[in-house]
């Protein structure tokens, strides 16, 4: 307990973020009834197990509704976990983010809307001064030189810093978005579908400026998309999402090659490729999760779903190198 | 001709969308406002140089020229003590400039306390502090500066004070609302994300961003104060006689009003005259710098 500093409890070894059984619950009414005060539990998260790596790229991949958005919180520290354990260098995030601006100044986020995140009465160069005078990064005095840097390390002229995001196109305002979070001189990025809704010349321009920060820099990237060639070209490492539960991880180019978990080989199969026609979608939609099946939440949709399917609740379990699927029946057993 | 209009109208188009030029074309755009915004001036400058603009003293009363209808030597007529109205409304500007302003400033700043601390307070201080509001509010402002000036008395200072305090409602209403709009904008969440502590977040995201729309509200809500305080004059329980106010000289018309009609109708069109011009002024600054309404964000 005696070290607070982010970068001296870590031991290679040891991961940046571990997720043990995370449960997230939230009391909703039930539908349908508006003036009882009767609340039901809506497991947004169930059983959350993940391992970050130091220095790994991560793609946190899932159907919205997956519960991504909460894990994202859980692991921001926006949100505590129901039940089971959100780590972060071996210390409770929650108890992390409370002790001070350390776990603030390490774990840097990129949120999907950009442009809302930052103050539009601010200007750019303001905006990424905020972190530096917060966290105390480089003196007062050399704050408009580090600016200029920041803003050059993401493609902007240092002109940029006089604009506001309101006359600033949508790929800039995330190029300005990624600047600031670069700012705090992070080791640990989380970008919120930071190339969704930008044309593809765009997309294709942040990712490798994402790619080659998170090499140059040795961060440790954690990107949460739906996409999954996005994902395969960012991440070595991939986790995909299903209802509240991680059901596959493993490496991204061995998990898309040949997806172990059902669910994985439907979502690989829905990314539409130039070549192939787009085959035949999951047939239903995802269960709402106040009502879950009794066995696995995916036997409903899955092709090969079998007897036991609908009474056993999978665990994850390893399957192959590096790889872990939560499936009782999983495709190519090693 | 057509070809000089022809190029002139490419020069504010493309300065109308951001930038440097935007400023410098809004006159061309907005010619109401243009006129409003001169007229305002005019009124202004009557009121800064009154002694020297002003004919006559506005308190000088002459027994030869008792009510004398507007002509060469008292251009809008005299009142019923002789006292030139020309001079009277000149040096009235001073007090409904004046009284105007400062009200609206008191107001401003009690409603800019009220709503931020109801908008981030939340809980059953924003109710109780909102029901308050609310039954301020179910009262007209005029009826509520009448109660003001019952309890302070009257003169210039508690004018401005009873009108100041009437308006506090409307404002802590406008800044509340503001407030709950930003408090949920993910730029707040990513100041939170930073640890940033909670004090230094209001100052540096909430309130820039509530004051901006309140200084428009400021503009629109002068003429308000300034109709609120002629009103109270009016009623003959605002500033005392021989102040030359607007609304005093209104009163004092009134029962002259069937042979002479201008010591009620000039002062009361210099008024209108005024409350009209800011009205616009105060719409075409709302128009042009509230991102709402400009569109995007």
């Amino acid at each position: 307990m005696t070290d607070m500093a982010p970068g001296t409890a870590a031991r290679p070894e040891q991961p940046v973020f571990e997720l043990l059984d995370v449960e997230k619950v939230f009391q909703v009414r039930p539908p349908g009834s508006i003036f009882s005060r009767r609340t039901v539990g809506l497991p947004a998260l169930d059983g959350v197990r993940l391992k970050v790596r130091r220095g790994a790229s991560v793609a946190l991949v899932g159907e919205s509704g997956s519960g991504k958005s909460t894990l994202l919180r859980v692991l921001l520290g926006l949100d505590e976990p129901t039940n089971g354990r959100a780590l972060y260098n071996a210390r409770p995030i929650g108890e992390m983010r409370r002790a001070g601006p350390a776990f603030a100044r390490d774990v840097a986020m990129v949120y999907q809307d950009a442009r809302g995140s930052i103050d539009p009465r601010m200007n750019v160069g303001a905006a990424i001064a905020e972190p530096l005078r917060h966290f105390g990064i480089v003196p007062p005095g050399e704050i408009p030189g580090r600016i200029a840097e920041l803003l050059d390390r993401v493609g902007l002229s240092p002109d940029t810093a006089l604009r506001y995001v309101s006359g600033l196109s949508g790929g800039q305002v995330r190029r300005v978005a990624i600047a600031r979070a670069l700012a705090s001189e992070p080791s640990v990025l989380v970008a919120d579908e930071a190339v969704s809704g930008l044309d593809v010349s765009t997309q294709a321009q942040l990712l490798n400026l994402l790619r080659r920060l998170q090499r140059e820099m040795g961060l440790t990237l954690l990107f949460i998309t739906h996409d999954l060639g996005v994902a395969s070209y960012l991440c070595e490492e991939i986790a995909i999402m299903y209802l509240g539960r991680i059901v596959e991880t493993g490496p991204t180019d061995a998990v898309l090659a040949a997806p172990a978990h059902p669910y994985s080989a439907a979502l690989r199969k829905a990314a539409p490729e130039f070549s192939a026609p787009i085959t035949e979608p999951l047939p239903g939609e995802i269960p709402s999760p106040l009502n879950l099946p009794k066995g696995c939440r995916f036997a409903g949709r899955c092709p090969r779903a079998a007897a036991d399917c609908r009474d056993v609740d999978p665990e994850l379990r390893s399957h192959g190198a590096g790889r872990m699927v939560a499936c009782l029946h999983p495709l190519d057993a090693p | 001709m057509a070809a000089v209009t022809d190029m002139d109208s490419p020069t504010p188009a493309p300065a109308a969308a951001t930038g440097p030029g935007r400023r410098s074309s809004l006159f061309l755009r907005r010619p109401f406002f243009t006129i409003a915004l001169l007229a305002t001036l005019a009124y202004v400058g009557a009121a800064v140089f009154a002694p020297w603009v002003a004919p006559y003293d506005p308190v000088q009363q002459s027994i030869d020229a008792m009510m004398a209808p507007p002509g060469p030597a008292h251009w809008l007529g005299t009142d019923s003590y002789g006292q030139d109205i020309l001079s009277r409304i000149i040096y009235g500007a001073r007090y409904a400039l004046v009284i105007g302003l400062c009200s609206v400033l008191i107001g401003a700043a009690g409603g800019l306390v009220i709503g931020l601390a109801a908008g981030l307070a939340g809980g059953w201080v924003e109710w109780a502090l909102m029901r308050v509001i609310d039954s301020i509010l179910a009262l007209p402002s005029l009826i509520m500066a009448v109660a003001f000036i019952a309890i302070l008395g009257q003169g210039v200072d508690k004018v401005v004070i009873a009108v100041g305090l009437s308006m506090i409602g409307p404002f802590a209403r406008t800044v509340r609302a503001d407030v709950m709009q930003v408090r949920v904008q993910l730029y707040i969440e990513a100041a939170r994300l930073m640890s940033i502590p909670r004090w230094q977040v209001i100052a540096r995201h909430v309130l820039p961003n509530v004051v901006f729309p309140l200084a428009v509200q400021v503009t629109i809500r002068i003429s308000e104060a300034i109709l609120v305080s002629s009103s109270l004059s009016f009623l003959g329980i605002g500033v005392t006689p021989p102040t030359p106010d607007w609304g005093l000289m209104i009163a004092e018309g009134r029962g002259f009003v069937a042979f002479a009609p201008w010591m009620s109708a000039m002062p009361g069109l210099a008024l209108a005259l005024l409350l009209i011009a800011l009205s616009i002024l105060g719409d075409g600054i709302r128009e042009e710098y509230d991102p709402k309404l400009r569109g995007g964000s």
